[in-house]
């Protein structure tokens, strides 16, 4: 009896040495911070062994101001961003890499992008050189993000060296409530089982919550696996999964669809198979959550109040809440609501998809941002799709921007980010110190309670707000 | 890559769990080429103010601390981002090996990769270590790879794991690319078997 993981895995042993395994990687996902791979291979002379097999993407450092990037690359202002832009043009033009990059309708996100065109399919090995890349587990296979370094080593023999991690069975069972959304549920396995809870695990999401949602939403899940320290994030394939997949351009087609099938719904766990862990959330009891704090574990209910460090039984955590409290600018016991915020972003690989952005433009169409909030599509497709359904119309019209495709200021890389101090309400997926600029205080929460935030300038309970998500 | 043997020295406690990749190397810093430069990137948010003067009451900032070679941490060192520029910052100032209860599981493998060592050690023993460092300043501690132990401030040794691959790597200095293309003729005979029982992974999109 295996696990998903464990057909996965053991598919791809290439060899086994001692206790560490050479995997077969089918994928590989690149991108403008790849830099130090290609510096890597040039320095040793090395040369790509499979440039079909590695796929390159503009998001980290390409603009999403509209009208930069209408004027082109070499307008970029900054020197070290613009040749981090031009560096990924010339490096996968010298290897023969694909590039969706700038101007390409496909461009976008590595992890929104990458699903759109089909790469990320059940039972493969897929790495990329960004943590977030447990995103595609999503689809049934292994993802995860690797370094500069073992991304060469990748592209250099199309394998990695990976020790076995163990597996951890996190169950979410029950219907979500009205206003919570698949961010509200991952933001809540997080605080359940902390930012370290799955270091060594690759993590099987299942349960009946799971099953109901879209491949939109298991992607939210299975992105933020790694802000639980897991090493991947899982979820077995089924119709759901091959709706989506079903035409894509990587996606097989005619017989070979048929073929794939076949294999494909040979994935899941076999019943009864063992987990390292396991773990239960039951989502009825999921509300709408926000982080409070400086790592995506310290997120409570936007109806409860800022914690009181003084009150924590344990030692350590008073001094870690006591250091998030000052670094936030927060008082202990005000409530969630009270925490005023100067500005919103709606994007990022974990929530710029296109039911993400239904469910902003949802609460847009509500009222008028009374601080700058903008909304960054994962792609540009999704942006295409959007307008096609006049969601930027409904963002526009309520004072919110309407930008590009990137990453933008998810990793604030590309010159988009927060001033010190400035604080923000964000669907992204890291609220650690100066992770959106500088001194900048960030909290997470989902799209739909961001764009409630951009209506009332402070942290609000979308629910309050009546509009459906 | 540099081999690791054996690393005596100042040991810097940071007595502080949770410190994620971005405090070891701010994000804005992720472009640049490895070189000099990292020497100031570790923790450079912590350490510099907006002006690029140093904070003097950063730890990194005092003597003997800007000579240290280990350092001490709490739990979940190393989380989040994938950035190897992280390890770099580490070996751009000299650290060659951090001691904490766990860590990221990418920052754990990208350190093996540029012969940097995180050793992990019980929390007991985690807190044992900083107590002992932050009592007597500019301590000195040994990490030994042969042996696999860590030698604390008061001479006692404390027992570590590491994978035996991961060992002999670092203990050669090993070429990892090289070594897997030992292994070319299993790499050729998995992808055929592979394009025989999956072609459509390799068809062209359409």
């Amino acid at each position: 009896m295996k696990t998903l993981f464990d057909k996965v895995w053991d598919s791809h042993i290439v060899a086994q040495e001692e206790d560490e395994t050479l995997l077969y990687v089918d994928r590989c996902l690149i991108h403008e911070g790849s830099r130090h791979t290609f510096d890597a291979l040039h320095e040793r002379g090395l040369s790509v062994a499979h440039p079909d097999k590695v796929f390159a993407f503009s998001d980290h450092y390409i603009p999403t101001d509209p009208q930069a990037r209408s004027r082109g690359v070499a307008s970029i202002p900054d020197a070290e961003i613009r040749n981090m832009v031009e560096l990924l043009i010339r490096n996968t033009d010298e290897f023969k890499i694909s590039r969706f990059g700038w101007g390409d309708a496909r461009q976008g996100i590595l992890h929104v992008a990458g699903p759109e065109l089909g790469l990320s399919q059940p039972g493969i090995v897929l790495v990329g050189a960004d943590s977030h890349t447990s995103t595609h587990g999503a689809f049934g296979n292994l993802s995860f993000g690797i370094g500069a370094s073992e991304t060469t080593h990748v592209v250099a023999t199309q394998t990695i060296w990976q020790r076995r991690p163990d597996t951890l069975h996190i169950r979410i069972d029950g219907a979500l409530g009205f206003g919570v959304t698949a961010k509200d549920i991952i933001l809540a396995v997080i605080a359940k089982i902390g930012i370290g809870g799955a270091i060594g695990y690759a993590i099987e999401y299942a349960g009946s919550a799971i099953a109901a949602m879209s491949m939109n939403e298991r992607m939210t899940i299975c992105n933020m696996s790694i802000e639980a320290g897991g090493r991947a994030g899982m979820i077995a394939p089924d119709d759901t999964t091959y709706q989506f997949l079903a035409g894509r351009p990587f996606s097989p087609k005619g017989q070979a669809w048929d073929n794939a099938l076949k294999f494909w719904r040979t994935l899941p766990s076999d019943p009864g198979a063992k987990f390292g862990k396991e773990v239960d959330i039951d989502a009825a009891r999921v509300v709408p959550m926000v982080t409070w704090g400086t790592n995506p574990e310290q997120s409570l209910p936007i109806t409860e109040r800022v914690p009181d460090p003084d009150k924590e039984p344990d030692a350590e955590t008073r001094i870690e809440y006591g250091k998030a409290l000052t670094y936030m600018g927060l008082k202990p016991g005000m409530r969630l609501t009270e925490i005023a915020v100067d500005r919103v972003f709606i994007g990022s690989c974990t929530n710029s998809r296109i039911d993400d952005i239904r469910a902003a433009a949802a609460v847009a169409k509500l009222g008028r941002a009374v601080i700058p909030a903008w909304v960054v599509p994962g792609s540009e497709s999704i942006k295409r799709q959007a307008e096609a359904e006049g969601l930027d119309r409904i963002f526009t019209d309520a004072g919110f921007e309407w930008r590009n495709a990137g990453c933008s200021l998810c990793t604030a890389l590309n010159g988009d980010q927060l001033k010190p101090g400035e604080r923000c309400g964000s669907t992204s997926n890291r609220n650690f110190q100066g992770r959106q600029g500088p001194g900048g205080r960030t909290h997470l929460m989902s799209p739909a309670m961001a764009a409630a935030a951009a209506l009332r300038g402070h942290l609000v309970d979308v629910r309050e707000l009546g509009g459906r998500n | 890559m540099e081999a690791f043997t054996t690393w005596s020295g100042i040991a810097v406690p940071f007595d502080e769990t949770n410190v994620d990749t971005n405090q070891l190397c701010p994000t804005r810093f992720n472009k640049v080429p490895w070189g000099p430069r990292f020497a100031k990137i570790l923790l450079h948010d912590r350490r510099f103010n907006a002006d690029d003067s140093e904070k003097p009451d950063y730890i990194l900032n005092q003597e003997p601390y800007r000579r240290a070679v280990i350092a001490v941490a709490g739990r979940n060192f190393g989380v989040g981002s994938s950035r190897e520029t992280a390890v770099l910052g580490l070996m751009g100032f000299g650290i060659r090996s951090v001691i904490a209860p766990n860590f990221g599981d990418i920052f754990y493998n990208n350190s093996l990769k540029n012969g940097v060592l995180p050793v992990r050690l019980p929390t007991a023993i985690v807190d044992l270590l900083l107590r002992q460092l932050l009592a007597q300043r500019g301590a000195q501690m040994r990490v030994d790879l042969p042996s696999q132990t860590v030698t604390g401030p008061d001479g006692a040794t404390h027992p570590f794991d590491i994978a035996p691959l991961s060992k002999k790597r670092l203990l050669l200095g090993l070429d990892e690319i090289a070594h897997t293309q030992e292994y070319g003729g299993e790499i050729k005979r998995f992808e055929e078997r592979q394009a025989k029982d999956y072609p459509w992974l390799g068809a062209a999109p359409t």
